[in-house]
């Protein structure tokens, strides 16, 4: 399926949330996640599904004022 | 106190914009700032050692929602940093509009109702409205962070009446003086107003030398307040002269 993940297209066979992060390499504990548009706690990820369209997000730290 | 914080350093300072992540940490530990804000942004290359540098500071963390216009995207960014930076602190932006960068004063008190009944330490990123300083009170905010000038602009305090005003008006409250800081002449005269500190980024990041101009805003911080707790002396119209008259010679 096709899915956007930070904003890019993406094409994934990961079935969640914590699927997804495995599959792209992420360091699970060093990110935060939402599922379109509403934050994913950590704990909720492996339940969280991903469907054909959905758009994540992966955020990190990063510098601001 | 902040949420029940003690701070002796009243210089809050942002990460952003400086030339090289090793004159960030030197500007930081040179300022002695105990609360340094940073951001969440799509993960990139340079994420790991950024995360580096905060472990380093040792500082506070007070992660922001710059860049949000909704109370949805601030709502959900804020949770996003309680769990990713492990504080239930949280400097609250709500942008009203893209050119001024003023927040938007309805969706700031609404964001900052969800999240404090979520349990969210918010740092609500304001204007000198009193109205709107109540409000947010009433939100549950126990800080208030009203802005000098627009973000980046280096005006400093642009109402001083309004911003002393402000100060009259909220007594036991912490003010924070944030964003429009331009020189520390501008941090120690809201110091001297009574603020309780100073958030400042760009005046600091964007100097010909970031380290030597965080060490001028940390004693400019410090002098000022300094400075308040001493008690400035009343303004008066005319002269009056300081050495006495009593015992002066006739010479003329």
């Amino acid at each position: 399926m096709r899915i956007e993940v930070n904003g890019e297209s993406v094409t994934t066979g990961a079935a969640s949330l914590a699927a997804l992060l495995e599959e792209q390499g992420h360091d699970a504990a060093s990110v935060a996640t939402a599922l379109d548009g509403a934050f994913v706690p950590r704990a909720a990820r492996g339940t969280a599904a991903l469907k054909d369209g959905a758009r994540v997000e992966i955020l990190a730290p990063m510098q601001g004022g | 106190m902040f949420y029940g914080t003690e701070l002796q350093n009243r210089l809050f300072l942002g990460t952003a914009q400086y030339p090289s992540p090793q004159i960030l940490s030197e500007a930081i530990a040179v300022a002695g700032s105990e609360v340094i804000t940073v951001s969440l942004r799509r993960e990139g290359r340079e994420g790991a050692g950024f995360r580096d540098i905060l472990k380093d500071a040792g500082c506070r963390i007070l992660p922001n929602t710059a860049g949000c216009h909704s109370v949805r995207e601030a709502v959900t960014t804020a949770q996003m940093a309680r769990e990713l930076f492990g504080t239930a602190w949280i400097k609250l932006e709500v942008i009203g509009h893209a050119d001024t960068l003023q927040p938007d004063p309805f969706a700031l008190v609404e964001a900052a109702r969800i999240l404090c009944a979520e349990g969210f330490e918010v740092f609500p990123y304001t204007t000198e409205d009193l109205i709107l300083g109540e409000k947010l009170l009433e939100a549950g905010c126990e800080v208030l962070m009203p802005w000098g000038a627009p973000i980046g602009s280096g005006q400093g305090l642009r109402n001083i009446e309004g911003l002393r005003s402000m100060r009259a008006h909220f007594p036991g409250v912490p003010l924070v003086i944030d964003a429009g800081i331009g020189a520390p002449s501008q941090a120690a005269q809201a110091m001297e107003m009574g603020f309780d500190a100073v958030l400042l980024n760009t005046a600091v990041a964007k100097a010909l030398d970031p380290v030597a101009m965080a060490r001028a805003f940390s004693g400019a911080v410090a002098a000022g307040q300094e400075a308040h707790r001493a008690g400035l002396m009343p303004r008066r119209d005319m002269a009056a002269a300081s050495t006495p008259v009593f015992g002066m010679a006739e010479l003329a």
